[in-house]
Formats: C-alpha cells, sequence, structure tokens
C-alpha cells in the first residue's frame, strides 16, 4: 500500500497554473526529496499533501484514505517548516506539547512523549528556554521533535536546513538521514538544494514549471537524467551537454562534436547505434572527464583526447578544468595534484559508458 | 517578534549655534501657544469665582481656592440636581471602560481572523469594516437614533456602549490587522497541524503576541470614548449623561454669575483620566504603533 498516493493534483491561482496534473506514489518508508528551482510548485504540493491548501483538482490519498475532504489536524501528518514556526511566546516544552495538548492526550503520555522525543534530539536542556533564546540550530531540532512527538503516517518537511549555515547544514542533513534510518517513517522532503536531495533521498522528484519531470532513485536521477533540465539541474557542476552528430562507422558508433579542424569524435557504446545518422545533444558528466591516466572501471583501454584548457580550478579535493572540446566548453573534475595551464593543451580520459544522448528537439533521454 | 525599538531617520542635526537657539526658540514658543489653555484651566480651578470676576480671567491665585475641586465634584449643581460632576464621571467611565474592552477585544479577533485567515472576501470584509473610520459621525447620528429605539436602549449607557463598541471596531480592527500581518503565516499553519482551531490558535498563539497592539488600541479607543460629546449629548439626558455632556449643562445651568473656578476645576477632573493614560501609556502607544512597521 503507497503510504502516500497524489493523483493529477493541479493547482491554479488565478490564470496562473503552478501546478499542471503531478502524480506521485510513494512507499511506505520511503524518504522522498521533492526537488526543484524555486516558483516549480513543490511547496504549494507540500501544502496540498498538508490540506494547507486546496487542490483545483486531482486527488490526495494518505495511507491509502482520499483525504481531500480531510482537515490538516485529522491527515495523520506532521510537518516542519523552513522557518520552523516555533510557536513564541511558548517554552520548548510548550511547544512540543501543543499538539497533543490540542488532542487531549492525557498528561502522563503527554510527560512520556516529551522525554522520548527530548532524548532522542538531545535537547532536554532546552526544554524550559523560548524560541527566542535559542540558536538556528537548536531550534531546528525542536520544530523536529514538534513533529517527532507524534507518530504519523507522514513526515512533511519544507526547506526545513535552508535558514542554517553550511556546516550546520550538513550536520543537520545527516542526523535527518539517520533519523529515518531508526524510527522508519515516510517522510517527504522538499528542498531546493539537489545536494540534499543526493544525500537523503530513496527517491528523488525533481520538478520544474509545475510538472515533475523525473521520478526516480538518486543514482538514476544523476546518471541517466530523463531530459535535459534533470541533466542540467541536479549535479554540481551539472553535466557537459554538447551538440553532436552520431554517425555509424567501420569501427563503431560514434559520436562528432564541432565542425572543421575543431572537430572531435568520440566512440559511443553500441546501444547508441539505433540514433546514427541523428543530431543529438550529448551529455556527459564532469566527473566523466579525467586526466589522462584515470582508468575508468575494468577495461583498461579507454578513450583519451587532447584539448585546450582555458582555467584550472584547485578546490583542494579535486581540481575543475574548464577545457574546449569541439570547440564547445566543457568542465572536467580531475585530481587535485593535476593543475594544466592555461591557454596549454593537456590530454584526458573520458568514461563514455556514462554518455547520455538527448532529442535537441524535445530535450528528453533518448540513450 | 521583539518590540521594534524606533529608528527612523531624523533630520541631520544642526551644528550652528545661532540656528540651534532660533529652532528651540520657535519650538518652545509652539508648546507655550498650546499649554496656554491648559494653564489657564489649571490656574481657574484655584481661584475662586469672586477674585476672576473682579480681576481678570487671566491670572496668578490671589487666594489658593482648593475647595474648588470638592465642590465640582461632589456638591456643585447640574441642571437641579446638586451632586457635583461625580456621578457623571462614573457615567463616564461605565461607558468607557466596558466599550474600550469590547471594541479591542472584538477588533483583535476580527483582525486576525481577516488577516491570519484569509477567508474568501477578506478584503472586502476588512474594506467595509474600515470604511467605517471615514465616516463623520453627524452622518451616523439618525441612522443610530433608529437602532436605539428599536433595541430599546435610548437614554442608556447601555447604548452608549453599544454604539461606541461598534464603532470602536473600525480602529481596533484596522491596527490590530496590520499589526497581526507581521505574525507569520507558517505559525498558524504549524498550529492547524498540531489540531489546533480558530480560537485556540488566537488564544495560545496570538494574543501573547499582541499586548503591543492591544495597548494602542485600548489607549485610543479609552481617549476617543471618554472624549467623545456629540453621542453623549445626543442620545441621553439627565442623569444618564456623560461627564462631557454634563460639563456643558454645568456651564449653561448658571444663570447668576459664573462660576468659572468651580467649573475650572470640574474641566480639570473630566480630563484627568485620559491625562493619566496619555502620561503612563504615551510612549506605548509610540512604541506600539511602530513595532509592526519596523519589525
Amino acid at each position: 500500500m503507497a503510504a502516500l498516493a497524489i493523483r493529477d493534483v493541479r493547482k491554479r491561482f488565478g490564470t496562473t497554473e503552478v501546478l499542471k496534473g503531478v502524480g506521485l506514489e510513494i512507499e511506505n518508508g520511503e524518504f522522498t526529496v521533492i526537488v526543484g528551482p524555486s516558483g516549480c510548485g513543490k511547496s504549494t504540493l507540500l501544502n496540498i499533501i498538508a490540506g494547507l491548501e486546496k487542490p483545483t483538482s486531482g486527488t490526495v490519498e494518505i495511507g491509502g484514505r482520499i483525504v481531500d475532504d480531510v482537515a490538516p489536524k485529522d491527515r495523520d501528518i506532521a510537518m516542519v517548516f523552513q522557518s520552523y514556526a516555533l510557536y513564541p511566546s511558548m517554552t520548548v516544552r510548550q511547544n512540543i506539547v501543543f499538539g497533543m495538548e490540542c488532542r487531549n492526550v492525557p498528561k502522563p503520555q503527554r510527560a512520556e512523549a516529551l522525554a522520548r522525543v527530548a532524548r532522542l534530539l538531545q535537547i532536554e536542556p532546552l526544554l524550559d528556554r523560548k524560541p527566542a533564546q535559542l540558536s538556528g540550530g537548536q531550534r531546528q531540532r525542536v520544530a523536529m521533535g514538534r513533529a517527532l512527538v507524534r507518530d504519523p503516517l507522514l513526515f512533511l518537511f519544507d526547506e526545513p536546513l535552508s535558514n542554517l549555515d553550511a556546516k550546520l547544514r550538513v550536520e543537520m542533513r545527516m542526523e535527518i538521514k539517520q533519523l529515518h534510518h531508526r524510527i522508519g517513517s515516510t517522510m517527504v522532503y522538499v528542498t531546493h538544494d539537489q545536494i540534499e536531495a543526493m544525500t537523503m533521498a530513496t527517491r528523488i522528484a525533481v520538478m520544474h514549471q509545475g510538472e515533475v519531470q523525473q521520478f526516480a532513485d538518486p543514482d538514476t536521477v544523476y546518471n541517466r537524467p530523463a531530459n535535459l533540465f534533470v541533466a542540467g539541474f541536479m549535479g554540481a557542476p551539472p553535466m557537459n551537454i554538447f551538440s553532436a552528430r552520431v554517425e555509424a562507422t567501420p569501427n563503431g558508433v560514434q559520436a562528432t562534436i564541432g565542425q572543421g579542424e575543431n572537430a572531435v569524435a568520440l566512440a559511443l557504446p553500441d546501444t547508441c547505434k539505433p540514433h546514427a545518422g541523428r543530431a543529438v545533444m550529448l551529455g556527459l558528466r564532469p566527473d566523466c572527464i579525467a586526466e589522462e591516466h584515470r582508468r575508468f572501471g575494468a577495461d583498461a583501454a579507454g578513450l583519451t583526447i587532447e584539448a585546450p584548457v582555458e582555467m584550472s580550478e584547485p578546490t583542494g579535493a579535486e581540481t575543475i578544468v574548464v577545457l574546449r572540446i569541439g570547440g564547445e566548453r566543457a568542465l572536467a573534475r580531475v585530481s587535485p595534484d593535476t593543475r594544466p595551464a592555461a591557454g596549454s593543451r593537456a590530454r584526458f580520459s573520458l568514461d563514455m559508458r556514462r554518455v547520455c544522448l538527448f532529442d535537441p528537439g524535445t530535450g528528453m533521454l533518448i540513450a | 517578534m521583539a518590540l521594534g525599538s524606533y529608528t527612523g531617520k531624523g533630520a541631520r542635526p544642526v551644528r550652528n549655534a545661532p540656528t540651534r537657539v532660533l529652532l528651540h526658540a520657535i519650538a518652545i514658543l509652539l508648546a507655550a501657544a498650546y499649554l496656554v489653555p491648559l494653564a489657564v484651566v489649571l490656574l481657574n480651578s484655584v481661584r475662586s469665582a469672586e477674585e476672576i470676576a473682579q480681576t481678570s480671567m487671566i491670572g496668578w491665585p490671589l487666594a489658593w481656592a482648593w475647595g474648588n475641586y470638592a465642590t465640582a465634584w461632589s456638591d456643585f449643581c447640574i441642571a437641579q440636581t446638586c451632586t457635583g460632576i461625580q456621578p457623571y464621571m462614573l457615567n463616564s467611565a461605565l461607558v468607557t471602560v466596558p466599550a474600550t474592552i469590547l471594541s479591542t477585544l472584538l477588533g483583535a479577533v476580527a483582525g486576525y481572523a481577516i488577516s491570519l485567515w484569509r477567508f474568501p472576501g477578506h478584503a472586502w470584509i476588512f474594506g467595509l469594516v474600515t470604511l467605517g473610520v471615514f465616516l463623520p459621525e453627524q452622518m451616523r447620528l439618525i441612522p443610530w437614533t433608529i437602532v436605539l429605539r428599536d433595541v430599546g436602549l435610548s437614554n442608556t449607557l447601555t447604548g452608549l456602549v453599544a454604539i461606541h463598541t461598534i464603532q470602536g471596531l473600525s480602529f481596533t480592527t484596522l491596527f490590530c490587522r496590520n499589526y497581526y500581518l507581521s505574525i507569520p503565516q507558517d505559525l498558524i499553519k504549524a498550529a492547524k497541524i498540531d489540531g489546533a482551531g480558530f480560537f485556540r490558535i488566537f488564544a495560545r498563539i496570538v494574543l501573547p503576541l499582541s499586548p503591543p497592539i492591544l495597548i494602542v488600541s485600548t489607549i485610543w479607543q479609552f481617549t476617543g470614548i471618554w472624549n467623545e460629546f456629540l453621542y453623549g449629548v445626543t442620545f441621553t439626558t439627565g442623569t444618564q449623561q456623560p461627564i462631557t455632556a454634563a460639563l456643558i449643562a454645568l456651564t449653561a445651568a448658571v444663570a447668576d454669575a459664573p462660576q468659572y473656578g468651580v467649573q475650572s476645576a470640574a474641566v480639570v477632573l473630566a480630563a484627568l483620566p485620559t491625562l493619566l493614560v496619555y502620561l503612563f501609556g504615551g510612549r506605548y502607544f509610540v512604541r506600539g504603533l511602530t513595532a509592526g512597521a519596523v519589525k
């Protein structure tokens, strides 16, 4: 049984259609991340799941029950907000038990649940403070506590980490992931941060302009993006995209990037054969372009090319090299000790097994 | 949401000494002009009627006639009843206190509903309610006459309480709605998911954040209702009159020698409650008005 099913949900504000028929089925215990740029409709979708907004059409099912006419409090959900939304005049303790108080949970049970959550999140020393006396990370924990104190069918997170500084964000990211492992609840997590999506999700729904572009596990989204939008949105730096021609030669299928003397021919996997003779958009992740002696996978005979280098950016863990392939700009992630000089030519090793071909018209993945 | 401190940008400080002296002189002159009526009333309130009649309306007391206050409070005759202003002060209090509390609380609930619940048509309702702010009170006299007659509240303090509560709603709703706009919508959403309803969210989350605007609203309403004259004089007579209406009767009733001393004392006593509210609440008033804006 799906923990959450969204069927053809549409939402219109005046004349603008924010959601254009969204459908998702989320299994029990899954950690689903809905990711997309701002304005893609992801927060509206979350509000519709929570019942805080009504869809223009479509249905939402939570735990097998259609909840379109069910009030938020009766949907058996808990939600963590980007602003934390802690009640400013209440102490941490009162914030956490407020939901149980509204539901007339007997006092001994309240105390028990409070103690459990405070221990789980290590916020026992904070219980008598007001939200204004807490740091950002502590507020975040209390907001989590308020959600965890109940045992809902569904946890909803609305960009819960985006108000934290970078270091704390990474820590809380890991904590939330561990928490999910420990309690195994179904979670739906909205973010614009593709790293959060990649690291936390069991499945990622990539949204753009009110539509789900791809709904798949992180590896698939990363390696086999459904279209050019997903290819460009997921991954930092994003996937390199070249316009290329696919040709069949006696030695196998190859893609040619660029014209005349700049032109570079790259051997393609045999699976690309059906597209021989077509113009395509060729996608290659920066991590598929490395220093000459890198061996990708088991096959020793990798493909290497010589290319002009525009710039090298050492980041410590790796060096990002800006180079030109067939006259088109590309990014490569090479080992940190490789620092080809700007203006020089260098050899690079390419992992063509992970190449993606997109239709130049529709932008959809074809091979 | 802390009380915002006022950080408005003032004019550049004037460095030039003569200019500064001139500016201060003008300011003091203006302040003095505003304070002259108050000074005259205060001085006359401790002068005897004979002294005022023999010398001038404006002058330093030759003999301090403190007795004026006692006379004004409990003995002076207004329209053939010699009780002083005491019962009329009580009338004013019986109108002002309930009407202030009711209009402030109802305005808070209305402002909360309009700003944080965004029900369909909320903008229209808000527009209609605040239209009341701009209607001159003369325009509302006849409708109120009809309403008070039909519900049987003519010439009663309850009738005045009803009028001031309902009319005050325009202001209090406007104040509270604007203030509550600064409360994040997420708080309401979180409380809805927690299972709280309309009134529980109001009582437990919104009301504890409200003291700054409730103080503003209370001061505004108290001052406005206490000083109100037109409805008081139109809808009540005799012993039912609030102090503002009674003061007029007090000056009109004197046929023989004008009792300026006692009348001045009565005026000072009548103005005392609003003066005290201003003295003790004035700084909260300014702070509360800017709290939402500065944030």
